[in-house]
């Protein structure tokens, strides 16, 4: 059954919805970076709560109008018409008042998101049956999904993913360094409002799939995993979109194997799966990483001190450092030094001057941003260099480089 | 005497204050309702190395995010080569002070730099070999060429002074603005930093830094601009930096030890 759902073969609702959600994820993970970057990813939440009057307003005027309630396009345009109201409300208290940023979006969120509840309870009392599933847009909805449905959310997504490449040397420069981007005469805010336009585009698209409640998992989660995973803003961009994108299409396969399981909330909690799998096992910023890392300085330390002490006669009292120099084969058991013990306490005492020389001078400086007390020589210098070095510390020769 | 310099300061300026540089006129900045900068003219002579110097929360760092218009001023105005500000961002460098980023960003050294030709690389040109060997020759001149691939976050405070160096010698600007950038960094970098803007004055470059420490002023600068709000004193080190000036940019602040120290240095 889920490999029927993974290959696309479980019919016709299912393959669209499994299309549309994967585009979601890469245009939501990609957008989502740069807001990640700025440091403004709660901003997202407010911009989708802001949608709801709109999805409900351009439901009323469409059945006003005499149209059919449900037209996408039309319910879409509303959430975008409120996104974007509630965006420069947000905009301008942060700007023109004293208010925090964080205060502008609990404000902005709150007030437009229950104006919002109102409208809809109003809806449901103007005539049963017609109200059409709006709260849909609550927590997405997929399973009355249209051929026309996915082809909004596909367009949607390519082209919000187009304008986020166009513009993402700016938003990146001014994610990093606000003040130089506006002395180089790019405006600064013009284009935070585009990136939170394009946020909100992205959050538009994505009502009908995981609605605006959840769509703000998609636009954070994928740039904190990704940002476990590189060191680089262009390949976060990237990494985030390929986890945003495979979220939504695995999320999207996994809600169809199964009768009942709503598609937003398994891909959020598909995207969670990847994030938390990043957060443990990521090479470098992952938490196992970093234990291991702590665990093999901690017993580099002790190894380098109680060579130091060695080679300088002095007693060891750490236990640690006596279970680890004995268990290298450094001491006997009665702590006494054994000859490769006595040849590298000779030679750590020999780095130490080496590693002196190399930090009082300016020309071997990359050098010795590496010092930590802990590091061999010969691997951050060549045979020449330690020669040199050897040079002028004189004192006796032959000790191994 | 103190009006003495200001005076002559203004005079000059008022000559040909057409294609300095940088000339400032009634510039004004208020955060809320008490102004950073009040009523500032300031004309920055060609080739010199500038100093703005004044107490903390003089407005000196203000004075510079409004001649670049980072900050919206209430009332002046600024040109740059005689021209509005606009009309010439290519020609003006600016180093901002280090601890305005966050350096756990995720990019590398040479992206940093890379920022420096976003002008010339436009919203989608592609970086090219050139571009990196510019960059690449920038890390060089500031003694960074090593660090090229290593992630910002690794760098010592100093190293990141001189990458943000690197970055405004990148855009071969002929205005450079620098915030603070001796500030707590050490000795090597203070030497490097010094050098490539010594070298920029060499090339005809005008160099504006915002400086903190007294002692260094009259080796490393050859025209001053003391602020404290309001101009106190412009003009060339002999004139303009004195034990009067200084006293009254200071005013209790200063020690009369420090003064006197910086009086006799002078002379």
């Amino acid at each position: 059954m889920l490999w029927d759902a993974l290959t696309l073969q479980l019919g016709y609702n299912a393959t669209l919805v499994a299309i549309g959600a994967t585009l979601l994820g890469i245009s939501a993970g990609v957008t989502g970076t740069f807001l990640f970057l700025r440091k403004r990813a709660l901003v997202s939440d407010a911009i989708s709560h802001a949608t709801l009057p709109g999805v409900c307003i351009g439901f009323m005027l469409l059945v006003a109008l005499g149209g059919d309630g449900r037209n996408l396009l039309g319910l879409l345009a509303g959430s975008a018409a409120s996104a974007w109201v509630g965006l420069l409300c947000m905009n301008w208290l942060t700007r023109h008042t004293r208010l925090a940023e964080d205060a502008a979006i609990g404000a902005v969120l709150s007030v437009f998101f229950g104006f919002g509840i109102v409208l809809l309870t109003v809806i449901q009392t103007m005539g049963v049956g017609r109200q059409a599933g709006l709260e849909g847009f609550l927590l997405g909805s997929t399973a009355g999904m249209l051929w026309t449905d996915a082809l909004i959310i596909a367009l949607g997504g390519a082209a919000t993913l187009l304008l986020v490449m166009i513009i993402r040397r700016p938003m990146t420069m001014v994610a990093f360094d606000p003040e130089y981007a506006a002395a180089q005469g790019l405006p600064v805010h013009r284009i935070d409002l585009a990136m939170m336009g394009l946020v909100m585009a992205v959050t538009v698209v994505g009502l009908k799939i995981v609605g605006l409640i959840l769509i703000v998992a998609l636009l954070i989660i994928p740039p904190v995993t990704a940002r476990f995973w590189s060191q680089r803003s262009e390949r976060v961009v990237l990494l985030a979109g390929l986890a945003g994108g495979l979220a939504g299409y695995l999320g999207a396969a996994l809600s169809a194997s199964a009768p009942n399981l709503p598609t937003g909330p398994i891909i959020v909690l598909v995207s969670f799966g990847f994030f938390a799998l990043s957060l443990l096992f990521a090479p470098v910023r992952g938490v196992l990483a970093a234990v291991l890392r702590h665990l093999r300085f901690q017993r580099r330390v002790h190894i380098r001190q109680g060579l130091l002490a060695l080679a300088q006669g002095q007693q060891i009292y750490e236990p640690l450092t006596l279970r680890l120099l004995r268990r290298s084969g450094l001491v006997r058991a009665d702590g006494v030094a054994t000859d490769t013990g006595k040849a590298r306490a000779a030679k750590a005492l020999r780095d130490e001057k080496r590693w002196e020389v190399v930090r009082s001078d300016l020309a071997h400086e990359a050098t010795a941003a590496l010092y930590d007390g802990l590091r061999d020589i010969e691997t951050v210098l060549t045979r020449d260099q330690i020669a040199e070095i050897d040079r002028q510390i004189g004192g006796p020769q032959g000790v191994p480089a | 005497m103190l009006s003495l310099a200001a005076h002559q300061g203004v005079s000059i300026a008022e000559q040909n204050t057409e294609d300095r540089p940088l000339a400032i006129r009634g510039l004004t900045v208020s955060y809320g309702q008490k102004p950073a900068v009040f009523s500032v003219d300031m004309t920055v002579q060609p080739g010199a190395m500038t100093a703005i110097i004044g107490p903390n929360g003089a407005g000196k760092s203000t004075l510079l995010k409004a001649a670049l218009g980072i900050v919206k001023p209430l009332s002046g105005q600024v040109s740059v080569f005689g021209a509005p500000l606009e009309k010439q961002r290519a020609r003006i460098a600016y180093v901002p002070q280090r601890a305005s980023v966050d350096w756990d960003f995720p990019t590398r050294v040479i992206d940093v730099v890379l920022m420096g030709l976003s002008r010339q690389l436009g919203l989608l040109g592609r970086i090219r070999g050139r571009h990196m060997a510019r960059a690449m020759e920038c890390l060089n001149r500031v003694g960074m060429h090593d660090f090229a691939n290593r992630q910002i976050g690794q760098l010592s405070g100093g190293q990141q002074q001189r990458v943000f160096l690197a970055r405004a010698l990148a855009q071969d600007a002929d205005l450079y603005l620098l915030d603070e950038p001796f500030a707590g960094v050490d000795a090597a970098t203070e030497k490097a930093i010094i050098g490539v803007l010594k070298s920029l004055k060499q090339d005809g470059k005008t160099v504006v830094v915002v400086h903190h420490d007294l002692a260094t002023v009259t080796d490393y600068f050859d025209h001053v601009f003391l602020i404290n709000t309001r101009k106190v004193a412009e003009g060339p080190v002999a004139d303009a930096f004195t034990a009067e000036t200084l006293q009254s940019a200071y005013g209790g602040r200063l020690a009369t030890a420090q003064i006197d120290q910086i009086s006799r240095a002078l002379g």
